[in-house]
């Protein structure tokens, strides 16, 4: 025991002397330690996972993975596809639109809700209890509504309107935005309460100053208030985004594709023709190219975002 | 001491769940309309009386609902005792993985070989000499369902073919009648389209588009008929509002539609509404122009599992399934038609008993789930499923891409 003494507060006493570069890897050691599993959750699971898809997309695959390498032959099937690229424009016309009105519409809300108003809780409620049903339930609700024969449309007849027509989930023309009314009024709760959080962040000297100065008060939202809220933008756009590119619980639930395959999305197809016609080459082919899209907006935007910042 | 407890209890949570379920046995089909579900019943029946317990996994929605959740389960590790798949090509890839229980011994013993008709119910079945289904039923989709209380209110005679349906469309959209059920699921279409060729094609041509995977008669002439056929069908069919099968065959039910074409378990939806053939509504088997119907159906594959009460238990539910009393009393709620000739089906309503005769004199052919994989069913069902639902489709274009899909088919 006297022995090991010494030595034992030698070593402690010479990490500081020696410290510098290599014990780097062992600050705050514990809350390395804690954020271990996370790390190999997202090495193996989501970056191994990404890759093997990626590889087995090119192979022949049927309904269990087969190492039998075809080329771009699921590709090229993918794209000869019509239901792929009705998926696709589907996807960019709800994309669009919903990422527009999400924004604009929750942060009018906000802004709303923001001038002190009576029972803000109570709409602050209202207005975010639709995120709290699934998409599931979302759709199946939608559907009831939007159908001709007991939704909105037999209501406004049955007042007295007899041609009113009203039937946007039975033709296939404008399916996609029977979905997006059902994307928005779900979806719309959550960003107003993001948007809320941003402007009660946003000091209250500021408004003081821009009263002072006599700024109109939408002036002080358009070029004071929301640059000012940057972060809450950005935040938000990632949640909507994602929303947008793994929609299809909703589409399932309230037209389930249909009516023909007019409201197809690429997650739906990845899904059908992993399982349903067993083919998980074409199935992976699919998913890589919703990865590669997804990658090609968010990388550009990422290096500007967060590597442009460390050089200036 | 507690953590011993502990341990015993954790123990016993683990240990007590393998004693019950030793002669239990899961399983999985999407058998949940009325009729299905009735005849589920009586198999379920059967099978506690030799003993064991079936556990119902019924999951709800289509056959392309519930396959997914079925092979997930058993590529991923936790096999239910037994499944339902229609006998065909849905689980080849499962039985070459070696993932499906060899039947042969059951079989053999029970003399399927001899029994079962047709034939290619068992060929179905079996890969590289070796059996690994059951046969539960035999199920044909050429069928015109046709409400007498409709064309009764439009004012002409009920309709004896497919001609004189698509004749009398125009009348009864007059009387306030939609004239042809289609419901949005997709396979409905895709099938519909099925029947035209063999019903309105003939056999030949049928046996040459999706056996041979013939490309030039898939473009050809004869098929340009089936898609005029289809286009009329989509005319029909227009303004329907609902997705599933059986509320398609419920607005026939009712009256509200004057028909729809459906496999023979529809059949099952009529019953259970305490309608009768002939009198309520009116069957036409192969859209009364061509007597011959496909044999596809149902089967139960067992998975493989390494557990002898299991194992038993498997072999004891593959004898009730093909044995006399209870294909009888399934089939009759079921609405379908035994897999073996020797079965007494007198208490058979008239349909079925046409079902049974054309069968029995050999008007059959393979169906076409046994023919094409799952992924040339899907892309044919995607295609179908466009066409009825857009109306500005040409049929020379669908033609065109069919042709593709039956070239590249396998």
């Amino acid at each position: 025991m006297p022995n090991s003494m010494p030595s034992r507060v030698g070593s402690t006493g010479s990490t500081p002397r020696s410290s510098g570069r290599p014990n780097q890897l062992f600050r705050n050691l514990n809350s390395k330690i804690a954020s271990l599993p996370m790390i190999f959750v997202a090495l193996v699971i989501f970056l191994g996972g990404s890759i093997w898809t990626i590889v087995y997309s090119f192979t022949n695959s049927r309904l269990l993975p087969r190492a039998n390498f075809v080329g771009f032959d699921q590709y090229e099937r993918l794209w000869a596809s019509s239901r792929w690229i009705i998926s696709i424009q589907n996807l960019a016309i709800y994309g669009i639109l919903s990422l527009i009105f999400s924004l604009v519409v929750g942060f009018v809300l906000a802004a709303l809700m923001d001038q002190k108003i009576r029972f803000e809780n109570v709409f602050r409620t209202i207005f975010l209890y639709p995120f709290a049903l699934s998409f599931i339930v979302t759709g199946l609700v939608w559907q009831w509504i939007l159908n001709p024969d007991f939704g909105i449309q037999a209501i406004v007849r049955s007042m007295g309107w007899e041609t009113f027509e009203f039937n946007p989930i039975y033709d296939a023309d404008i399916v996609i935005y029977g979905i997006l009314i059902a994307g928005l009024w779900q979806g719309t709760g959550l960003v107003m309460c993001l948007m809320l959080a941003g402007l009660r962040g946003i000091d209250e000297d500021i408004w003081k100053a821009a009263r002072v100065d006599g700024i109109p008060m939408w002036r002080t939202y358009i070029f004071i208030v929301i640059p000012m809220m940057r972060p809450v933008f950005i935040t938000t756009l990632v949640i909507i985004g994602a929303g947008i590119v793994k929609l299809y619980d909703l589409v399932v639930a309230q037209t389930s594709g249909g009516p023909g395959n007019a409201s197809e999305v690429p997650a739906k197809y990845v899904y059908d023709y992993m399982f349903q016609a067993q083919n998980l080459g074409q199935g992976f082919a699919a998913s890589t190219m919703m990865l590669l899209t997804v990658a090609i907006i968010i990388v550009p935007w990422a290096y500007l975002e967060f590597g442009g910042r460390k050089r200036g | 001491m507690r953590i011993r407890a502990f341990a015993a209890v954790m123990a016993a949570t683990v240990a007590l769940p393998c004693i019950v379920q030793a002669a239990d046995l899961e399983v999985t089909h999407w058998w949940t309309s009325g009729g299905e579900a009735a005849a589920v019943k009586e198999l379920a029946n059967a099978f506690n009386a030799t003993g064991n317990k079936w556990v119902d996994g019924a999951i709800a929605g289509s056959g392309s609902t519930a396959r997914p959740i079925m092979i997930s389960r058993i590529t991923g590790g936790d096999p239910m005792g037994a499944t339902q798949f229609n006998h065909g090509r849905q689980a080849e890839e499962l039985v070459q993985s070696g993932l499906m229980r060899d039947l042969t011994e059951v079989a053999e013993k029970g003399k399927w070989k001899e029994v079962i008709k047709p034939a290619s119910l068992l060929d179905s079945c079996t890969f590289e000499g070796k059996i690994y289904c059951a046969p539960v039923n035999i199920h044909s989709w050429q069928w015109l369902w046709v409400s007498n209380a409709a064309f009764e209110k439009a004012g002409i005679p009920a309709p004896k073919d497919w001609n004189e349906f698509v004749a009398a469309g125009p009348k009864l959209r007059e009387a306030g009648i939609q004239p042809l059920a289609l419901g949005g699921q997709a396979f409905q279409a895709a099938n519909m389209f099925d029947v035209f060729i063999l019903s309105i094609g003939g056999k030949e041509l049928f046996e040459k588009v999706y056996k041979d995977k013939d490309e030039e008669a898939a473009a050809g002439p004869e098929m340009a008929k089936i898609f005029a056929a289809a286009v009329q069908a989509r005319d029909l069919a227009k303004g329907n509002n609902v997705q599933d099968w059986n509320q398609a065959t419920n607005l026939v039910i009712t009256g509200k539609a004057g028909g729809q074409i459906m496999g023979d378990w529809a059949q099952g939806e009529f019953q259970q509404a305490g309608q009768t053939a002939g009198k309520e509504y009116s069957c036409l088997a192969g859209l009364g122009l061509n007597q011959v119907l496909t044999t596809g159906g149902d089967a139960i594959y067992f998975p493989l599992i390494e557990n002898e009460e299991t194992t038993k238990a498997q072999d004891a539910l593959a004898e009730t399934i093909v044995d006399p009393k209870v294909q009888v009393a399934f089939n009759l709620k079921k609405g379908s038609v035994p897999i073996r000739g020797d079965v007494d089906m007198a208490s058979a309503n008239d349909c079925m008993k046409k079902g049974i005769d054309i069968i029995a004199k050999g008007g059959t052919a393979t169906s076409v789930d046994q023919l094409l994989s799952t992924d040339s069913m899907k892309q044919k069902e995607d295609l179908m499923a466009e066409f009825f639902a857009n109306a500005s489709m040409t049929p020379e274009a669908a033609q065109e891409r069919f042709a593709e899909i039956i070239g590249s088919a396998d």
